[in-house]
């Protein structure tokens, strides 16, 4: 499932991110952020208009994402081992 | 000193919120320097101090970075200086890579990133007092070993905090590292290593050497659960808009008319002094009047960024603008864009400064772009005066002020145009990529006294220096204009009625006639340029009313029809009429292409505003 359709409160685990298109510059920071494949993720706050954006605990940092910045990650919900 | 060859050049690197400015202000106090990158509006920030063995060691503070894989002009300048590419700008000496002892999952990749570039550098530990707060643990010993790089601990805000990492630099040997080094100029970034990569290595790197107790701060978690909560988070976010609304617009009143009396007083009693004549006129409403309006804005100036800057060391703004965002957004704008616009209501200046805390140029551009549009506290003495005189104290609706009612249309007005501009920017714009949020917001934390007043002392010297020096240059002009040349003998109009500005003025009569403007509003907006207020005493001095100003509403009310002071009314809603907005754009953006866009649209929008309305208003038999 995708980052943007996970649940409040609910963690799981970054499966990969993707690009979409050449050089996308937002995929490439969202990697650099440590959205990489098997880091656990965990959606902690919602934005008051329209659910966005999202607020999105990655290690030990958490960053706002834009429903579309979300949307580009994949994860999933079983725990990594 | 000792010369050049005892000067050691480090450079701070490191992510953002790593408290690496903090470090700065610790090691260098108030031996800093802040300039501009060439031709670019991001500030570089220098100082120096004098190491234990007399070596003096220069400072460069490098804007915070995520990646070498630079997202934004910012990262590109600190990507560029430390891999020695920046033209004009010497690789640093020692690289001193800054993180945030509670962070970092995130900050040693970066660090890694730098480390791939072989050139001496060393890690400072920072915040590690937050750190034990927590009972994070670090093996600082086996970290130095896996990094291959000496590691120092650091705590930014305390007295001493830096006293290990002053002696480690101060150890360093510039000499003996250089073999170590590809020569000058030649540096190359190593091939760019996959994200999965460094972060493995993080992994491994903090599996052998970090304990930690639990990822986050708990008070972290309590807070974001009330702040960014869709009630309280938004309740709250008012209150503390309100308070800066009111802080810039009413606690600064006071000192702004204060520094404008005193600067005047000044001037009058330096204007006795001389023999009556053009150099007095020029010291007293020139020179004197140019510098009351400069230093009158720093109240203003300095009470937003007071607050700005406490939000953002506490870490609250990126709250804020996580709160806002989607509003903002369907503006085509960004929840960091609110503060600024917001107090562009109490003035566009201190508004358009603000905007620095806007990562993306796209979005900061446009905030500034339609920051005057909202409505400034220095229009109110011309709506004031207008209202007063056309519009009849009534009761609509039973229970609305007529007048009030006008003056919140004329504020709405500013608000939508200004909406409507931002999207209309977001059409016309070339370049439709994107504009990223993906915004970190940090741990809570006490700002610390000392790094906001230096803030504060920056951005003051900032304005006066370079934003100063403009309105100063132009008002002298003004007053050139108004005063030249001399009325003839015996001349029965007021001075300015024979002035280059009455001539100017006269000969815009023709473009202005259309809207409704006399030949007396004409005059008035030559000298009105100078600021929005002055339009009102302009107008008195047209009139020759010498200066009495309440003379002018009963003088206005009798011979301008409602048409024409709806005009003009609609013209103050969009004209730029201030030399000081335009000045400080010009500082901002560094381009005086945006100023000319900025006041093309603005007078564009003004005189279709004024045409519109004084037709339709005269259409009407108004």
């Amino acid at each position: 499932m995708l980052l943007s359709e996970l649940a409040m409160g609910v963690s799981a685990t970054v499966f990969e991110v993707n690009d979409t298109g050449p050089k996308d510059a937002i995929a490439q920071r969202l990697r650099d952020f440590g959205f990489v494949a098997g880091e656990p993720v965990r959606l902690v706050a919602r934005g008051p208009l329209g659910a966005d954006p999202l607020l999105v605990q990655i290690g030990y940092t958490r960053f706002a994402l834009r429903r579309a910045e979300a949307a580009r990650v994949t994860v999933s919900l079983e725990t990594s081992p | 000193m000792n010369g050049t060859a005892a000067t050691l050049r480090i450079a701070l690197v490191g992510n953002p919120n790593c408290g690496k400015t903090a470090l700065f202000n610790l090691l260098t106090g108030t031996r800093q320097k802040v300039a501009n990158y060439a031709g670019v509006t991001i500030e570089r920030k220098e100082g120096h101090y004098l190491a234990p063995s007399g070596r003096n060691v220069r400072v460069l503070d490098l804007p915070g970075a995520y990646s070498l894989a630079a997202n934004s002009p910012d990262e590109a300048i600190t990507r560029d200086v430390v891999t020695g590419r920046y033209p004009g700008e010497a690789a640093p000496d020692l690289i001193v890579c800054v993180a945030d002892a509670t962070n970092l999952r995130l900050h040693l990749r970066f660090v890694l990133e730098i480390a791939r570039l072989g050139r001496p550098m060393l890690l400072a530990l920072n915040m590690m007092d937050a750190a034990k707060r927590r009972g994070i643990h670090i093996d600082v010993a086996a970290l130095a070993a896996r990094l291959g790089m000496p590691v120092v601990e650091t705590i930014a805000v305390k007295r001493g905090g830096a006293a290990g990492l002053i002696a480690q630099i101060d150890a360093f040997e510039p000499l003996a590292a250089l073999g170590a080094v590809v020569a000058g100029g030649n540096v190359h970034i190593p091939q760019a290593p996959s994200a999965p990569d460094l972060h493995a290595q993080v992994r491994v790197m903090l599996a052998e050497t970090v304990t930690m107790p639990r990822r986050t701060a708990a008070i972290d978690d309590t807070l974001d659960r009330i702040v960014l909560h869709p009630v309280f988070g938004l309740a709250i976010l008012a209150a503390i808009m309100f308070l800066i609304f009111q802080a810039v617009f009413s606690w600064a009143t006071p000192l702004h008319d204060g520094i404008d009396a005193g600067i005047q007083a000044a001037g009058a009693w330096l204007g006795s002094a001389l023999p009556d004549g053009a150099l007095r006129s020029l010291l007293v409403d020139g020179v004197f009047a140019g510098l009351g309006t400069v230093l009158a804005f720093l109240p203003q100036i300095l009470i937003l960024f007071l607050f700005i800057f406490v939000l953002e060391e506490s870490g609250y703004l990126p709250r804020a603008a996580f709160l806002l965002d989607r509003m903002m957004l369907a503006a085509g704008l960004t929840g960091r864009s609110f503060i600024p616009l917001l107090s562009s209501f109490a003035c566009a200046i201190p508004g358009i400064m603000a905007t620095r805390s806007i990562p993306d140029p796209r979005d900061r551009l446009t905030t500034i772009l339609i920051a005057p549009l909202m409505t400034c506290s220095a229009r109110l003495p011309v709506y004031a005066l207008l209202i007063a005189a056309f519009v009849p104290q009534r009761t609509v609706a039973g229970i609305f002020n007529l007048q009030g009612v006008v003056l919140f249309t004329l504020y709405l007005a500013g608000i939508v145009s200004a909406l409507l501009v931002a999207w209309t920017i977001k059409r016309l714009r070339r370049d439709k990529s994107e504009h990223a949020l993906m915004m970190e917001l940090p741990s809570y934390r006490v700002p610390h006294p000392r790094d906001i007043a230096i803030g504060l002392y920056e951005r003051g010297m900032i304005f006066i220096q370079r934003v100063g020096g403009i309105i100063l240059a132009l008002t002298v002009l003004l007053w050139f204009l108004s005063s030249f040349p001399a009325p003839p003998v015996g001349a029965s109009e007021p001075a300015i009625h024979y002035s280059l500005a009455g001539m100017i003025g006269k000969a815009l009569h023709v473009v202005f006639a259309p809207i409704g403007f006399n030949w007396q509003i004409c005059i008035a907006l030559v000298p009105g340029l100078a600021a929005r207020e002055v339009a009102v005493s302009s107008l008195a001095t047209v009139y020759a009313l010498g200066g009495n100003e309440d003379g002018l509403q009963a003088i206005v009310a009798a011979q301008w029809s409602l048409a024409t002071a709806l005009s003009l009314l609609a013209w103050y809603v969009f004209a730029p009429m201030c030399i000081s907005t335009l000045a400080t754009v010009k500082r901002e953006t560094r381009s005086w292409r945006n100023v000319v866009v900025l006041a093309g649209y603005l007078f564009g929008l003004a005189y279709f505003a004024s045409l519109a309305t004084y037709q339709i208003a005269k259409a009407l038999g108004a």
